[in-house]
């Protein structure tokens, strides 16, 4: 690891307090929880329930139609009033989404936090992040040239190039194949515990909750805790 | 709550639309009712319009307005569900595609002139095969430009709309996913052509229903076209009222003024039939639905569909050929296939000639495409951020510039800016451009912006980075393709401009348009080629641009290249 | 910009002279007005022009930039015009823009819209190439230089206003000096001989011989000038007494005239081009019409017009010309300024310069452009005089004395009842 990530490692935990998201006035979600530093936290629930709207509450894009409220705490902080960008919480979707017009570097270069100065430090970074996810030389590729797992593996390296604070995990694992996905989900949850980090899991894959080790929370179909 | 000024860029751009709309309309109102205090009108009456309705033939004026706007559109549109349902993917789609492009960038006028000599009487083909096939030395005396049903007019109409319909509609197409739903049409047994008409065209229909609208709006009230191919006696009310005004007897300028707002009435009436007409339309598809009927034996109507469009696109090209082949021609006699000899007199007669108002028209065109682009990139830009959608339906104002037709309200215009003392200085020039760019630029990219997935910036913002950085540096890149393209129809939209040019420059800006149509009054073949010919050129530099650029830039990104259509 | 410090200057000395009532701060006002106006040189000049100092009319003209707005329509006017500019920056430092108009009334458009919006100077035209109808309008509502400046530019003098009186009536309407005769025009015929062998020379034989070829004559659309131009023609020739056609209009004479007029136009129309049911634009789709072989006979205003499309390949060789018996009518073309212009003088100056001996024998010659001359040949000194003998006319052009006599216009008020009956009886087929 870069010395940039290993020097402040995140031990506050993550908490919601008394969230609630609601559409059109009817609440679909209302939910209170803390997870700790290096914890996997998987939260379940039908399609329409409203958990990847929990994910985009807590990162800071809500969609205008919703509305939110209750606060979010990260490092000791109430991050619920910061915009999306100062809240330093990495999200992972379902699709890699690396920016097609940049080279697999540019994306890490990306995604690297600002606090690494100097055009040879953020070289090393990027260098050192692929060379983490067994990618070393990959600087250069067209991000549409990789495979499946490749490109999963470099999305969630840039995500913790940022220094995340916290990561939100918007079910990752599903577009990939069975055999893949179990290596992803090891690879995913080793990184976000040696890092530290609170980790929010989104999934309906019963699979995904029981690999995350974690505690599980499930939403019922009107979204409230079951 | 803390002003920002992008947050404004939509009402800005809505009022900088309407302004200019609204204050030529009164400039026009006015006069209607007799007040132009200039020609001696200092009170109000109903006169002009009274004399205006006691044109004889005014009624048969209309109905053409009416027809040719409404005929011209559906044929068009038809043509291209025809290609569309039948021939998507094939080789000949793909023939068709790329054919289109260079095409879209030949102007109006320039096409009527080729398309009248192609067809007409002692035109190109009945020369090709006269005297051997006919025995004609003398042209014969058959109806073709100027027939009073107006049918050479909505003919040169229709083939010349077919490609901006079907460029918008594979603008649109992607984000249908138009193959998997008319094979699941199809598996339904429906045969391809209903199955796509029932699954994909009622969706495509709705994001290609505004150009659908300019486009009905401009055949109403077109001008050049008709005054090539349409009907003499009497012609459809556009041409009538641009001669009205052009009128050495000034007091006929109030008559002109009432034609004006007639022709922005005929085009509303036009634009309500066509509305009433998406109505019955979408009920017959309703009933058709219900019977179930599969039509699985359409073999016919793909040939009629394959046949129709190749033909437009020949006619096209030979009208366009025919041109090339005039700005060389020597003496080009009846019944000869080709001139006696070629030269390059003309061309090289003009070449010095033709500098300052390419230059010119590179200049407005070019300034007009950059302040449009600016303000339609910060206009989505803070929509997204605002990401209200309640901003776009604000943005019909912006395609009221496309609606109403240019006569209607360009004089008054003129009027205004000469008020405030700007006319004839370069800005007011690219301002008045802006008004008929500006809509196309911002119609060609809404939907590519929109359609941009929005997780591309959800992610950007998760890894810290600021709106203004995802702007410069995800938007923007990831946008290049869309973005330049728009700039290219823009750019295309302000080299076209000629009243505008005109009343706006007075005369002070001389642009390859301004000469083509000058030099058309004239009526020599030679120089209408060169001239239209070097009126396509910066469009269609425009468009080689705006597809290389991208190609090179990310020439090693295959996410960046367009989907295989 | 000489104009501010000039003014400086102007200010210093009026103080010195200063009479002894006045107070120098009246004075140091008047000199701030002055150069406020100085930084708006059209103002100062506004109204202040003495044509017959012609040399203070040069000086004023130096630097300044004509725009001429004259129908672009033909490369060959438009090369000439080039020549003219060229001529007139070399020798009076005045630039000249053509800015090429398809139609004149477009600039008509432009000076009123100016007018409108109060626009009393600096106006976008300087110079507009004019005649008849588009005159008569300006001049009567007022939109031209409220003087007379034509009759004293250097070069009216060798003018022939006796011989042509076209040159000072416009159309019936009085010139007044308002506008600078530019060019002659009369109406004449023009046909393919290698395919037509005969043609008629008066108003009656054209019906016959279009009755015996029909579909192969047309004439431009009214109000098309070369159109309306036709229909009087035919009414001059068909009326008993012409003479009724150069009065105002009355219920009575217009009803002996339009008689005989539209009987024969009922009779004609028949067999015209398309039978009547579509008619060409203009003279240009006329010449397009001959050329193509679609009709045999087209006619112009340019007696230059027909061996010039030889030169430039849009005719045959075969073309030549012919006219009327009974003569033709024939008018005059002019430039004129508007009541805004910016360049006054610079405009005075180019019209001054199309006038001379020189400009107009170059435009005379059918290789560069085949316009009649305005001026009286024979009272030009003798080296101009021996430009004009030099010029040799085009196959297809009528030398002067195989003209008929030049039919004066009627006058306009015939024109417009004319037209609009035109219309109602076949502006709607």
């Amino acid at each position: 690891m870069t010395n940039t990530q290993t020097n402040r490692m995140p031990q506050e935990p993550m908490m919601l307090e008394e969230v609630k998201i609601r559409l059109a006035g009817d609440c679909l979600i209302h939910l209170s929880l803390s997870v700790a530093a290096g914890e996997v936290v998987t939260i379940m629930g039908p399609s329409g329930s409203g958990k990847s709207t929990l994910l985009a509450y807590i990162g800071g894009f809500l969609p205008p139609a919703f509305e939110g409220e209750g606060r979010v705490w990260l490092d000791g902080k109430d991050v619920s009033s910061l915009s999306a960008e100062r809240r330093h919480i990495g999200i992972l979707f379902q699709d890699p989404l690396l920016f097609p017009h940049l080279s697999v570097g540019g994306n890490l270069a990306f995604g690297l936090t600002r606090a690494v100065k100097g055009r040879a430090a953020r070289k090393a970074s990027v260098c050192e992040a692929l060379e983490a996810i067994n990618m070393a030389g990959f600087e250069g590729r067209d991000p549409e040239t990789l495979s499946g797992g490749q490109k999963a593996r470099v999305a969630l390296a840039r995500t913790l190039l940022s220094q995340p604070r916290a990561l939100l995990l918007d079910e990752p694992f599903s577009k990939l194949d069975a055999d893949l996905r179990v290596r992803m989900r090891h690879h995913v949850f080793e990184r976000a515990r040696s890092e530290g980090l609170p980790t929010l899991l989104v999934t309906h894959d019963e699979e995904d909750a029981r690999a995350a080790q974690g505690r599980i929370i499930r939403l019922a179909p009107n979204g409230m805790v079951g | 709550m803390r002003f920002r000024p992008l947050h404004s860029a939509p009402m800005l751009i809505s009022l900088l639309m309407l302004g200019p709309v609204l204050a030529g309309l009164l400039g026009a109102l006015l006069p209607t009712f007799g007040w132009l205090p200039v020609l001696g009108g200092d009170s109000l009456t109903l006169e002009p319009v009274r004399a205006l309705l006691a044109t004889p033939g005014l009624a048969r004026s209309i109905a053409l307005s009416l027809a040719s706007g409404l005929l011209a559109t559906l044929l068009a549109m038809l043509m291209v569900i025809g290609l569309l349902s039948a021939w998507s993917g094939t080789r000949l789609f793909r023939w068709m595609v790329r054919m289109i492009s260079p095409l879209l960038s030949i102007p109006h006028a320039a096409t009527a002139l080729g398309f009248a000599f192609l067809l007409a009487p002692s035109g190109w083909i009945v020369r090709m095969i006269s005297p051997e096939l006919t025995g004609w030395s003398r042209p014969p005396d058959w109806f073709f430009p100027h027939d009073p049903y107006g049918l050479a007019m909505i003919a040169g109409l229709t083939i010349k709309e077919l490609p901006f319909l079907l460029l918008v509609s594979l603008a649109a197409l992607p984000q249908i996913e138009p193959r998997r739903t008319q094979n699941l049409v199809r598996s339904l047994g429906y045969g391809p052509m209903v199955g796509w008409v029932h699954a994909v065209w009622p969706r495509l229909y709705r994001q290609i229903r505004l150009p659908i609208f300019a486009v009905i709006a401009y055949a109403s009230s077109v001008v050049d076209v008709a005054l090539i191919l349409g009907p003499t006696n009497p012609p459809p009310l556009a041409v009538q009222l641009v001669r009205w005004m052009s009128d050495p007897n000034l007091s006929m300028r109030f008559l002109a003024s009432a034609g004006a707002i007639l022709q922005l009435l005929v085009t509303l009436a036009a634009l309500g039939i066509w509305w009433g007409g998406e109505r019955m339309a979408s009920r017959l598809l309703g009933c058709l639905v219900q019977s179930g009927l599969r039509f699985q034996r359409d073999e016919w109507a793909r040939r009629l569909a394959a046949s129709l469009n190749v033909a437009a696109v020949l006619l096209m090209l030979l009208s366009l050929g025919g041109l090339v082949l005039w700005s060389f021609a020597g003496f080009w006699r009846f019944p000869d296939a080709v001139p006696v000899s070629l030269s390059l007199n003309t061309w090289m007669r003009q070449g010095p000639m033709l500098m300052e108002p390419l230059y010119n028209a590179v200049l407005i065109g070019g300034l007009a495409t950059v302040v449009g682009i600016v303000m339609t990139l910060a206009t989505l830009e803070a929509q997204s951020r605002m990401g209200k959608r309640s901003g776009r339906s604000a943005m019909v104002i912006l395609y009221l510039p496309l609606i109403v037709p240019q006569v209607a309200f360009l004089f008054g215009l003129q009027l205004i800016l000469l008020t405030v003392n700007a006319s004839y200085a370069l800005w007011a020039l690219v301002f008045g451009h802006l008004i008929f760019t500006l809509p196309y630029i911002f119609l060609s990219l809404s939907d590519q912006w929109h359609v941009l997935d929005p997780r591309y910036m959800q992610m950007a913002t998760a890894l810290g980075r600021s709106a203004w950085a995802i702007f410069w540096r995800v938007r923007l890149p990831m946008l290049l393709r869309p973005i330049l393209t728009a700039a290219a129809v823009g750019f295309a939209v302000s080299i076209g401009q000629y009243l505008p040019t005109l009343l706006i420059g007075g005369g002070r800006w001389e642009t390859i348009t301004t000469e083509a149509v000058a030099l058309s009054a004239g009526g020599n073949r030679r120089l209408i080629g060169v001239y239209a010919l070097m009126q396509m050129l910066l469009p269609f530099v425009g468009f080689l641009i705006a597809t290389l650029i991208p190609t090179l830039f990310y020439k090693d990104r295959r996410g960046m290249t367009p989907a295989d259509r | 910009m000489i104009a501010r410090p000039l003014t400086a200057g102007y200010s210093k000395a009026l103080i010195t002279a200063l009479p002894p009532r006045q107070t120098r701060l009246t004075v140091l006002k008047k000199a701030v007005l002055a150069a406020a106006f100085a930084a708006l040189p059209s103002m100062v000049q506004a109204g202040a022009v003495n044509v017959k100092d012609w040399p203070a009319v040069l000086e004023k003209a130096k630097g300044q930039t004509v725009y001429f707005h004259a129908w672009g329509g033909a490369d060959r006017i438009n090369a000439y015009i080039d020549w003219a500019g060229a001529k007139v920056k070399g020798r009076y430092g005045v630039t000249i823009k053509h800015v090429k108009v398809g139609d004149t009334a477009n600039v008509v458009s432009q000076i009123i819209a100016e007018k409108a919006a109060g626009k009393e100077d600096g106006g976008s035209v300087d110079l507009v190439w004019i005649n008849g109808e588009n005159f008569a309008s300006l001049k009567e509502k007022g939109l031209l230089l409220p003087m007379s400046w034509a009759p004293d530019l250097p070069n009216y003098q060798f003018a022939d206003v006796k011989g042509k009186p076209t040159l000072t009536t416009d159309f019936t309407v009085p010139t007044d000096g308002l506008e600078s005769p530019w060019g002659m025009a009369q109406l004449s015929f023009y046909y393919d001989s290698a395919i037509t062998k005969e043609v008629p020379k008066s108003a009656t034989a054209l019906l016959d011989w279009a009755k015996a070829h029909p579909g192969r004559f047309a004439y431009p659309k009214p109000p098309d000038f070369i159109g309306s131009t036709f229909l009087k023609q035919l009414a001059l020739e068909l009326a008993d007494d012409p003479s009724v056609l150069s009065r105002p209009v009355t219920e009575e004479n217009y009803k002996t005239v339009s008689d005989k007029l539209f009987a024969y136009l009922d009779a004609l129309h028949p067999y015209l081009w398309r039978e009547a049911k579509a008619f060409p634009d203009n003279v240009s789709s006329l010449k397009n019409l001959l050329a193509d072989g679609e009709i045999e006979i087209a006619f112009t205003f340019n007696p230059g017009d027909a061996s010039a499309a030889i030169a430039n390949d849009e005719l045959p060789d075969t073309v030549r010309s012919f006219t009327f018996e009974g003569g033709t009518i024939g008018n005059s073309h002019f430039v004129a300024i508007p009541f805004n212009a910016n360049a006054k003088e610079g405009a005075m100056v180019l019209a001054n310069f199309l006038l001379s001996p020189e400009a107009q024998a170059r435009k005379q010659d059918p290789s560069i452009w085949g316009d009649p001359t305005v001026l009286d040949i024979t009272s030009l000194p003798n080296e101009d005089k021996a430009r004009f003998d030099a010029l040799e006319l085009g196959v297809a052009t009528l030398k002067p004395e195989d003209f008929g006599p030049a039919l004066p216009e009627p006058h306009a008020s015939w024109m417009e009842r004319l037209e609009k009956d035109w219309t109602s009886h076949y502006g709607v087929q």
